[in-house]
C-alpha cells in the first residue's frame, strides 16, 4: 500500500492509527464480549455494579466451580489456534466445492476444538492442586443461566423452528435463484437491467408491508382455500413452513440477482464447449456448470440463511406462541422480565443466538466479505 | 416470484380503502340498582356482537374510501394543532412522531456511517497485513449479528445499573437513567446504528482501497499533496461510487428502522414508521387487529421511502442509459 510508505515518515499519524485500530476492535466487540462473560456468571455477579466482580465472578466461584490460570492459558490458546487453523489453511481450488468440507470447517472442526479444551480442562483439574497458585480456581464459571434456558425453558423447540426456517429459506431460495440466474447471464437481454431496479425495491420495501398483505391470508388461509383443496386445506398461520415463503419472497430478487453476477463470471465458453461435445443445455449446466458454481452459491446462501435467521418482524407476527423461532422468543423474555434471574437467562438466550453466527463468520469470513463487495462492485 | 410480491401489495393497496370490523348493533340496555326508596336505573346503548347460528361474530367489510388514511393522519387533531398553529401538538400524534424519528434517524446516521467507515478502511489500510485479518473478523461481528441481539447487548450495558450508567455517573458526578427520557434512548439508537451498519461500510470502502490508482497517489505525493488533500482529492473521488452504493444501501434498511424499538422497549418515547404499522398488526386486547389501519400506515410507509429514492433510482437510470450509449 502507498498510504504505509509515508505512515512510516510521520510516528504520530502511526499512533493515532494504531491507537484508532485498537479502540475501533474494542469497540466493535466489547458488547457481545459482556454479554457472553455475563451468561456464564450468576445474577448476582452479572448484574454486579462492579465490572471486576462480573468478570471474575467472586459469589459464582464460591457456589459453584471455576477456571484456574492454567484453564484460561489453555482457552487461550485452542481458540488460538482454531482460529489460525481456519483461516490459514490452503485448500485445493475444487476441494472448496464439495460439502463435506464446509461441513468439517464449519461443524466438525469447532466441535473437535471444544471438546479438546474440555477434556485437557478436566485433567488440569485433577493436577490443579498440586502445582499450587496457577492451578488455584479464579474465574468464576457456570451453566446453570443455559440449562434453565435449553432445558427449563425449552429453547430447544425454538431452535428446531429455527432450523426447519433456515433451511428451507436457504433451500428454497438457492434452488430457484440458480436456476433463474443461470438463465439470466446466458440470455443478454433488458431483463437483467429491470431485474436489478425490481431487486433494488424490493430490497428498500419495508417488511412490514408485505407482511400486511400476508396476514389476512394467513388467518383465513383455511376458508379461501378450501374451494381448491376441500378439506386439506391449512390454516398458514403459526406454521414454520409457512413463513418459508413469505421470507422467500422478500430475499428472492436479491438472491437472483447476486447468483446473476457470479454466473456471469463463469465463461460462456464452457457451455458451449460442454455443448460441442454433444450435451444438451440440461446437460451442459449439469456437468460442467454445477462443478464451478459453489462459491457463488455458497456467498448467496450465507446471506439467505442471515435474514431468515436474524428476521424478527416477520416471524413474530406470522408465527403463534407455540411456534416461534429463537429471536421473537427470546423477546418475549425480555419483556416478561422480572428478576435478576430472569435477566441473565435472557441474556443467556440471547449468546446461544449469536454463537451458531460467530461461528459463521470464523468459518465463513472470505465469503461473506467477497459477498458484499461483489454487490458493491457490479451495482 | 412477482406473484408472491405483488398480490400482497395490491391486496394491502385494497385493504387500506376498506375496514372489516364485526358487525354490531346498538341496543338499550337498562340496568337497575336496589335503591332505598326507589331503584336507581341507568339506560345506556351498547354495542353488542351480532352472531351467526353457530354463536360466531359476523364480520362486514365496509369501502370506507380515505378514512383509514385519515385515521393513521389524525386528520382532525392536525387541523386543530395547524390552526393554533401549535407545531409541537402535531408531534404527538403517533404518525408524525414516527415520521419524524425515522427521517431523523436516517439522515443523521447516514454521515456517520460512512465517516466511520472510512475512517477504519484507512486505518486497517495503513496496518501491517498480518493483523488485518484479525481486525476484519472482529468488525463483521456487530455486521453479521442478529439486530435484536446487538442492540439488547447494548441496551444491557446501560439499562439500570449496568457497568455503563455506573461509570457515567462516576464520571459525570449525577444520576443517569437512560431509559427515561427520549432524546437519550434515541442517542443510544443512533449509535447502536452505527455500530452496526459501519463494518458494512468498512468492508466496501476497504475493498475499493485496494484499486486505488498508484500512479496518481503518487503523482500527488510529488505534487506536494500532504495526507488530508490526497484523500479528498484522490482517495474519496475514487471510492465515489461506493460511497454512493452504500448510502443507497443504508437509506433503504435506516428506513426500515425497527429492531431497535423493540430491543430497547422505547415504544412509550421514541417509535419508527415501520413500528407503526407492526403496532396496528399485533392484536389488542380484544384479539382484534386493526388491519385496515395497518394497510393505511403500510401504503404511507412505503409512498416515503419511494420519495427517498427517487432521485437516487434516477440517477441509476441515467448511469444505464448513458452507459449504453
Amino acid at each position: 500500500m502507498i498510504t504505509t510508505d509515508n505512515l512510516r515518515n510521520s510516528p504520530l499519524l502511526k499512533f493515532l492509527t494504531v491507537g484508532f485500530a485498537i479502540f475501533w476492535c474494542l469497540l466493535a466487540s466489547f458488547p457481545i464480549a459482556w454479554i457472553t462473560i455475563m451468561s456464564f456468571k450468576l445474577p448476582v455477579d452479572a448484574f454486579s455494579v462492579n465490572p471486576l466482580e462480573v468478570i471474575f465472578g467472586y459469589r459464582t466461584l464460591e457456589s459453584e466451580k471455576g477456571f484456574s490460570l492454567l484453564d484460561i492459558a489453555l482457552a487461550v490458546a485452542v481458540l488460538y489456534f482454531l482460529f489460525r487453523f481456519l483461516q490459514k489453511r490452503k485448500s485445493l481450488p475444487n476441494d472448496k466445492g464439495k460439502l463435506s468440507f464446509w461441513l468439517t470447517r464449519g461443524v466438525v472442526l469447532p466441535v473437535i476444538f471444544l471438546g479438546l479444551f474440555f477434556y485437557l480442562s478436566f485433567f488440569t483439574n485433577a493436577i490443579g492442586a498440586k502445582i499450587g497458585f496457577l492451578g488455584k480456581p479464579i474465574l468464576g464459571f457456570t451453566l446453570e443461566n443455559y440449562e434453565s434456558v435449553w432445558v427449563g425453558r425449552e429453547f430447544y423447540r425454538n431452535f428446531i423452528n429455527s432450523l426447519i426456517v433456515t433451511t428451507g429459506v436457504v433451500s428454497v431460495s438457492l434452488g430457484v435463484g440458480v436456476l433463474a440466474g443461470y438463465a439470466l447471464a446466458r440470455v443478454k437481454s433488458k431483463v437483467a437491467f429491470v431485474l436489478l431496479i425490481i431487486a433494488l425495491i424490493f430490497r428498500s420495501l419495508p417488511h412490514s408491508v408485505l407482511v400486511t398483505g400476508y396476514l389476512p391470508f394467513f388467518i383465513n388461509s383455511r376458508e379461501i382455500l378450501s374451494p381448491f383443496l376441500g378439506e386439506a386445506a391449512p390454516t398458514l398461520y403459526g406454521q414454520p413452513l409457512a413463513i418459508i415463503f413469505v421470507l422467500v419472497a422478500i430475499n428472492q430478487p436479491f438472491t437472483i440477482w447476486m447468483l446473476k453476477s457470479f454466473f456471469e463470471n463463469i465463461p460462456t465458453e464452457l457451455d458451449e464447449s460442454a455443448k460441442v461435445d454433444g450435451c444438451s443445455s440440461f446437460k451442459a449446466f449439469y456437468h460442467v456448470i454445477i462443478p464451478v458454481m459453489w462459491p457463488g452459491v455458497i456467498t448467496t446462501g450465507l446471506f439467505s440463511f442471515l435474514l431468515a435467521y436474524n428476521d424478527y418482524l416477520v416471524t413474530s407476527l406470522l408465527l403463534d406462541a407455540q411456534n416461534q423461532t429463537m429471536v421473537p422468543a427470546i423477546v418475549s423474555y425480555f419483556n416478561r422480565e422480572t428478576t435478576s434471574t430472569d435477566q441473565v437467562e435472557a441474556v443467556a438466550a440471547a449468546v446461544s443466538i449469536i454463537a451458531p453466527l460467530f461461528i459463521l463468520v470464523l468459518v465463513f469470513q472470505k465469503q461473506i466479505v467477497s459477498g458484499l463487495t461483489q454487490g458493491a462492485v457490479k451495482g | 416470484m412477482l406473484l408472491f410480491i405483488l398480490v400482497p401489495l395490491i391486496s394491502v393497496l385494497t385493504q387500506s380503502f376498506y375496514v372489516t370490523q364485526p358487525k354490531v348493533e346498538v341496543q338499550e340496555v337498562e340496568t337497575c340498582s336496589p335503591g332505598i326508596l326507589t331503584q336507581t336505573c341507568v339506560t345506556e346503548s351498547k354495542q353488542i356482537p351480532v352472531l351467526d347460528e353457530k354463536g360466531e361474530v359476523i364480520n362486514e367489510t365496509t369501502f370506507v374510501g380515505m378514512a383509514n388514511y385519515w385515521n393513521v393522519l389524525e386528520i382532525d387533531l392536525m387541523k386543530e394543532a395547524i390552526a393554533e398553529s401549535n407545531w409541537a401538538d402535531i408531534l404527538k400524534i403517533d404518525f408524525w412522531s414516527a415520521l419524524r424519528f425515522t427521517l431523523m434517524f436516517t439522515f443523521i446516521t447516514l454521515p456517520l456511517v460512512i465517516v466511520v467507515g472510512l475512517l477504519v478502511a484507512l486505518t486497517v489500510n495503513s496496518l501491517i497485513a498480518k493483523l488485518r485479518g484479525g481486525i476484519i473478523f472482529i468488525s463483521l461481528l456487530p455486521f453479521i449479528i442478529t439486530p435484536i441481539i446487538g442492540a439488547l447487548s447494548i441496551k444491557w450495558l446501560f439499562a439500570g445499573d449496568g457497568i455503563l450508567t455506573v461509570f457515567l455517573e462516576w464520571y459525570l458526578e449525577r444520576d443517569i437513567s437512560i431509559f427515561s427520557t427520549a432524546w437519550t434512548i434515541e442517542v443510544l439508537m443512533l449509535f447502536y446504528r452505527v455500530w452496526h451498519v459501519a463494518p458494512f461500510a468498512f468492508v466496501i470502502f476497504y475493498a475499493g482501497l485496494q484499486t486505488v490508482n498508484k500512479d496518481s497517489l503518487e503523482s500527488a505525493i510529488i505534487d506536494g499533496a500532504n495526507h488530508w488533500q490526497r484523500l479528498i482529492y484522490v482517495i474519496v473521488p475514487h471510492l465515489m461510487p461506493l460511497i454512493i452504493f452504500v448510502s443507497l444501501i443504508h437509506l433503504m434498511d435506516a428506513y426500515r428502522v425497527f429492531d431497535e424499538v423493540v430491543a430497547f422497549s422505547s415504544q412509550a418515547y421514541v417509535i419508527s414508521l415501520q413500528w407503526l404499522t407492526y403496532d396496528f398488526l399485533i392484536p389488542n386486547d380484544g384479539g382484534y387487529r386493526s388491519i385496515s389501519r395497518a394497510s393505511s400506515s403500510a401504503m404511507l410507509t412505503m409512498v416515503g421511502i419511494v420519495i427517498i429514492l427517487i432521485p437516487l433510482l434516477r440517477r441509476t437510470w441515467n448511469d444505464y442509459v448513458g452507459g449504453k450509449s
